[in-house]
């Protein structure tokens, strides 16, 4: 029978043929090898590995080459892969406290224990071209040492507040449960927090970064301070059943983002920061604050406000900040529809021709009323 | 942190793609959809290898069942070679090892979007639907907490509502694909879009019909012999899609029509969206009247070259 | 939750879990599909004393860490709870009413009765229980006359050694419907669906 939309293997294995011409590109230029994207693309990377829930900036980076460089369909290709490894167990809670610090900063105190570290960031660079890097060779020259070597102990703003009792308290859910896990089991509504954030965390960043700015220009109402901001390497560990205590598997690059929100109090709670949370794989600020946001415009419910405005809305921000599953079903459009639709052309040609008959008879009517 | 084999081309992946876990996370809830016609079970709806909307809930359910004596055929708006039909049959061609097939009555499974196939089912068959949309309230009522209440207490008065708003507005009820059903007397289900057309089939069928919505994570279920009624009115009872022509390829009247344009003035033709139907009646002698044409020629010229058969 | 005397040696589960696990699961969804209907669950799986080989199969294909298992007392202290603990890793549930799959034995006078099991929420009518309930032979018994979906008109079973008052039991968990338990037949070789939604009347 006839289709639309001509499928037949053959075809389709062509268009696998030309996405490999076009994903290369021209040959005459080399090839990019994976360590040059894993090394040069880090935010990039970071990016697809948030969006893509998987730790590993290897196949991050296998993804962005596979991918043309396209974060969605990069982040996509390691979910597909993600589903399938087996799952040993949950580390343990990791410290960020504990954080080997490359940049933290607070926009709350002019200074703190452990001082404001800038760290690499691009906050205080002018967006001009660098032209020198169209040509390649160029070798930064290497980044002086500090005068001094860095604080241990980097208290985190939140906490130091929280020791006044002026923050809001962060405690576990009675019990402490074990938090959910949206890529498991499936989401039932009301959702508590530990939900929220997962999704979040694996939010698109431009959705979540929209809400945040939302909440911010008013359709939310709240007054945020970039209460701390930090970057840097934490140690991951895992208590093996049969061992009994913990065992080091390593270190991921983290963000990490505390907003701090003014609250009026309640009936029930008294006057007192809130705190609104954020934290993303490698460096990714714009991510971490913009969740961190979203967090707090969430706890609408829990602190009795009323929740008019989308990044107040649970359902509303966890059902669409899913960019993998929001891509498939708006790219979904391009599948045949064409069942659907003409059922629909059946419909408006009877519709419109039973109106064309009832003027019809309503005209002769008036005709013979008129004789 | 990174893990062996990651640098590897080739990852071994299970039977049929999904991990045992996953599979028995399926099948408990396709237990209870069963248990339950029509009514909605959530499910840990994985990320799959093929994009959301796509056919990942009806793929998630045809691997939890699938099995190397099945026969699998792939139906995409009653065709076998559409696009993404081919896309789907060559995944369990490779993930599961598994004879696929053309012919409706060699199956065993049938993975569908949008059509249910015109001959009818019988008890060797199981229809795996793909659903973009399970929630058949859900636009009249956005929010899941809310339409979970309404299905928790049967509320579907709203439903009836709207429907009968498009009969003071129209005539008539302007719902022409995933109209509502009534199952087993106690769940308003959405049948996905399927023409209605295809309603009645679903209806007291011989085969089981299972719906996987794996954006929306949820199955539900149909057994065999069980009552689906599509909601009506006694003033406005239920009516399908008929069409004046037969199709214009094997002559049939009693099937669903798609129409296909063949020139830029309005000229049109209407064939059966149901491929293997229409070419199994060619097979034994049916013709249409735009056979003989050069573009009934074509058409049908067009279906051998996207055929195949194992 | 308990451990399970496991001194003895657990006996072989399924040697091909993907296919094995695959076949048992499609004759467990056309049972519960077609209730009324005895089907057959053939395998080389030897059950461990306390199990029939279909009670054994349908868990080892369903059962895992994320569904506690509530046994007879006697068995789960016995060498089928080690079973299941060790090939299904499956929680052992003390409390009926923290199961997810239960069996009971018509045979044991103290077996709780159905009402004790979770029928689900009226939410998440899913959240209920899925209960084995092992009979000595398929025939035999007490008549009930069944309806409903997955039957064209009525089916007649009557299986011997159930539990005293199962059927009562049973049709009163289907008037909850579609709240209610989902339940099993078994006896030594074949598997019987009963699901909520299956109408019941005899004279019991």
């Amino acid at each position: 029978m006839y289709v639309a939309v001509k499928g037949g293997e053959a075809a389709i294995l062509a268009t696998h043929d030309l996405l490999a011409e076009r994903r290369r590109g021209d040959p005459a230029i080399p090839e990019l090898s994976v360590a040059q994207i894993r090394e040069q693309m880090g935010l990039a990377v970071a990016r697809v590995m948030n969006e893509g829930s998987l730790f590993d900036p290897d196949l991050a980076s296998l993804a962005l080459k596979q991918a043309q460089g396209d974060a969605i369909e990069a982040a996509f290709l390691l979910r597909a892969f993600r589903t399938t490894l087996p799952r040993f167990g949950a580390s343990v809670p990791l410290d960020t406290a504990a954080m080997h610090i490359e940049r933290r900063i607070s926009a709350t105190y002019k200074d703190l224990p452990g001082g404001q570290i800038l760290g690499p960031t691009y906050d205080y660079t002018h967006r001009l071209f660098d032209f020198a890097l169209m040509a390649n060779g160029s070798r930064p020259k290497p980044a002086a040492e500090a005068a001094t070597r860095l604080d241990t102990h980097m208290p985190r703003v939140p906490d130091i507040l929280g020791t006044e009792g002026l923050m809001e308290p962060e405690v576990p859910p009675p019990g402490d449960p074990k938090p959910a896990d949206l890529t498991r089991e499936p989401v039932a509504f009301p959702v508590d927090r530990d939900l929220r954030l997962q999704s979040m965390a694996r939010g698109d960043e431009g959705f979540l970064l929209g809400l945040g700015y939302s909440v911010q220009r008013g359709f939310g109402g709240n007054h945020p301070f970039a209460g701390e901001i930090r970057m840097g390497a934490v140690a991951v560990e895992f208590v093996p059943e049969e061992l009994g205590f913990a065992v080091d598997l390593g270190d991921i690059t983290l963000t990490e983002c505390q907003m701090i929100n003014q609250f009026g109090g309640s009936k029930d709670i008294d006057p007192q920061f809130t705190r609104g949370y954020g934290l993303a794989f490698g460096h990714a600020e714009r991510k971490a604050m913009s969740m961190a946001l979203v967090d707090r415009a969430l706890k609408a419910r829990e602190l009795g406000e009323a929740a008019t405005y989308p990044a107040q809305q649970e359902e509303f921000v966890l059902y669409h900040s899913d960019n993998v599953e929001a891509a498939g079903f708006v790219e979904h459009l391009k599948l045949p529809h064409y069942v659907d639709f003409q059922g629909e052309l059946e419909l408006i040609r009877k519709i419109k021709a039973e109106r064309v008959a009832t003027a019809a008879a309503a005209a002769g009517t008036h005709k013979e009323a008129v004789e | 942190m990174s893990f062996a084999g990651s640098t590897s081309s080739e990852v071994d992946y299970n039977y049929a793609y999904l991990d045992e876990q996953t599979k028995r996370m399926i099948r408990r809830a396709l237990l209870k959809a069963i248990a339950i016609p029509g009514y909605q079970v959530p499910f840990g709806s994985r990320e799959m290898p093929l994009a959301r909307g796509w056919g990942t809930g009806g793929i998630q359910i045809t691997a939890a069942i699938i099995g190397p004596t099945d026969t699998l055929k792939v139906i995409d708006q009653g065709a076998d070679d559409t696009t993404n039909a081919v896309s789907i049959r060559r995944f369990f061609e490779r993930t599961a090892q598994v004879a696929t097939t053309e012919v409706t009555s060699d199956a065993t499974i049938i993975q569908t979007r949008h059509r249910i196939p015109e001959e009818p089912l019988t008890a060797r068959h199981i229809l795996v639907y793909q659903v973009p949309q399970p929630e058949p309230l859900r636009k009249l009522e956005p929010s899941e907490r809310e339409t979970r209440n309404m299905h928790a207490w049967a509320e579907y008065g709203l439903m009836h509502v709207r429907l009968y708003e498009s009969i003071a507005r129209f005539g008539q009820v302007t719902t022409t694909y995933d109209y509502p059903v009534h199952v087993n007397g106690r769940h308003v289900m959405a049948p996905s879009p399927i023409p209605k057309f295809d309603n009645p089939k679903m209806h007291n069928a011989d085969a089981l019909q299972l719906f996987g919505a794996g954006r929306e994570k949820r199955i539900y279920a149909i057994p065999p012999h069980t009552t689906v009624k599509s909601l009506d009115f006694d003033d406005h009872p239920f009516t399908v899609q008929t069409w004046d022509k037969p199709c214009g390829l094997c002559g049939a009247t009693d099937s669903y029509l798609d129409e296909v344009i063949i020139d830029d003035a309005g000229g049109n033709l209407f064939v059966c969206s149901d491929s293997h139907h229409c070419e199994t009646r060619r097979a034994s002698g049916h013709r249409g009247t735009m056979l003989g044409e050069a573009v009934g020629a074509k058409l049908a010229g067009d279906t051998a070259q996207g055929g195949r058969s194992t | 939750m308990v451990r399970p005397d496991s001194s003895n040696t657990i006996t072989p589960g399924f040697k091909d879990p993907v296919l094995q696990s695959q076949a048992a699961f499609r004759i467990v969804m056309a049972a519960l599909a077609e209730p009324g209907v005895w089907h057959a669950m053939p395998g080389d799986v030897v059950p461990p004393p306390g199990l029939s080989r279909p009670a054994a199969l349908a868990l080892l294909t369903l059962a895992d860490f994320e569904t506690p298992v509530w046994l007879p007392p006697a068995v789960r202290t016995g060498p089928a709870g080690a079973w299941l603990r060790f090939h299904c890793n499956c929680p052992l549930a003390e409390q009926p009413s923290a199961a997810a799959f239960a069996v009971i034995d018509g045979s044991d006078p103290a077996m709780p009765p159905l009402s004790a099991f979770p029928i689900g929420e009226d939410s998440f009518p899913d959240r209920a229980a899925t209960v084995l309930v092992t009979c000595k032979a398929r025939d035999g018994g007490a008549k009930a006359i069944l309806s409903g979906p997955g039957i064209k008109t009525v089916r007649t079973v009557a299986p011997a050694g159930l539990p005293p008052d199962f059927w009562r039991g049973a049709a009163t968990n289907a008037l909850a419907y579609p709240l209610g338990l989902d339940l099993f037949l078994v006896d030594a070789t074949h598997i019987m669906g009963l699901p909520r939604s299956t109408r019941i009347e005899g004279a019991f």
